[in-house]
């Protein structure tokens, strides 16, 4: 087994924002933490427009992990990156470590009050008894736990967002660029995000839809 | 030879308190790395398998590992459609 990662297709995301609903309601995350959220980029330019789900990406080296002072943070044997509740002191370093601003603090109470930090476990919980409910109510859901994959990646309708071992998750969105035919742009668009049309058929994406 | 005595006994003075003044090495060691405070979790896989839902034996690490494989591999719809 290698790691395990996330891998979100940008030309098939359709910001329905499953995923963000998903782990919401999987890990019963309070108001104000976002685990995961989708980003747009060029809103409303046809042609232009791509948007990709961001979370912990659960890094090979993650500066999370080296900045915290008090070394909350572990790796388990799959790769995912999880820390201690009980250990955290909110301090915040983590936060501006990391590149895709993963970590969430919960800001309830008076000065800008910070709350111990959280973010996405992979649906992999953390260090309390698998399945018990101290992990649910710190960490959220522990499905790796019962042999299923994070609810986002589960849950995305168009597949876009894949979640599992970095080595199939690739191999899988390899061989759907090769459907596209991958010869540099034409493997990137809406209209080839499931494959090619067959030679001679019609146009997948109507003109002048999304690229 | 008394005023050579002084001489030693001075620099011996000046040596102890230019020590102070010595970095102490950083190593780090395997306790000092990153992930070693946290130690009590346990591994999906020691888990024994819910009643309704994907089958491993409990302790056995291959065994999930391939369940997990194939649910991974399910999200390859080309895979799922036509095989």
């Amino acid at each position: 087994m290698a790691r395990m990662k996330f891998l979100c297709d940008a030309e098939r995301c359709i910001e329905c924002n499953g995923c963000v609903t998903a782990c919401k309601n999987e890990n019963e995350v309070p108001w104000g933490v976002n685990r995961r959220r989708v980003v747009t980029i060029n809103d409303g330019v046809i042609g232009a427009e791509k948007s990709i789900s961001v979370a912990c990406m659960h890094c090979s080296d993650a500066p999370c992990m080296a900045v915290c002072p008090v070394d909350c943070f572990y790796k388990t044997a799959d790769g995912v990156v999880l820390h201690d509740k009980d250990l955290c002191i909110g301090c915040g370093y983590c936060f501006y470590a990391c590149p895709f601003g993963a970590p969430q603090f919960p800001q309830a109470g008076a000065f800008g009050l910070r709350g111990k930090m959280d973010k996405c476990t992979f649906c992999a919980g953390g260090p309390e008894v698998d399945k018990s409910e101290a992990e649910f109510r710190k960490y959220g859901r522990n499905r790796l736990a019962e042999g299923k994959l994070p609810a986002c990646a589960e849950m995305c309708s168009t597949k876009a967002l894949l979640g599992g071992d970095g080595d199939v998750i690739a191999d899988i969105y390899r061989e759907r660029v090769a459907r596209r035919g991958s010869k540099g742009a034409e493997a990137w668009g809406w209209g080839s995000a499931y494959g090619q049309p067959p030679k001679g058929a019609a146009p997948a994406a109507p003109a002048g839809g999304k690229s | 030879m008394k005023r050579q005595l002084l001489w030693v006994a001075a620099a011996l003075c000046g040596g102890l308190t230019l020590t102070a003044c010595m970095e102490v090495e950083q190593v780090s060691s395997l306790e000092k790395q990153a992930g070693q405070t946290v130690k009590r979790d346990t591994n999906p896989w020691s888990n024994e398998p819910l009643a309704a839902g994907p089958k491993w034996n409990k302790g056995d690490r291959t065994s999930w590992e391939e369940q997990i494989k194939k649910r991974q591999l399910a999200q390859h719809e080309h895979r799922r459609i036509y095989q």
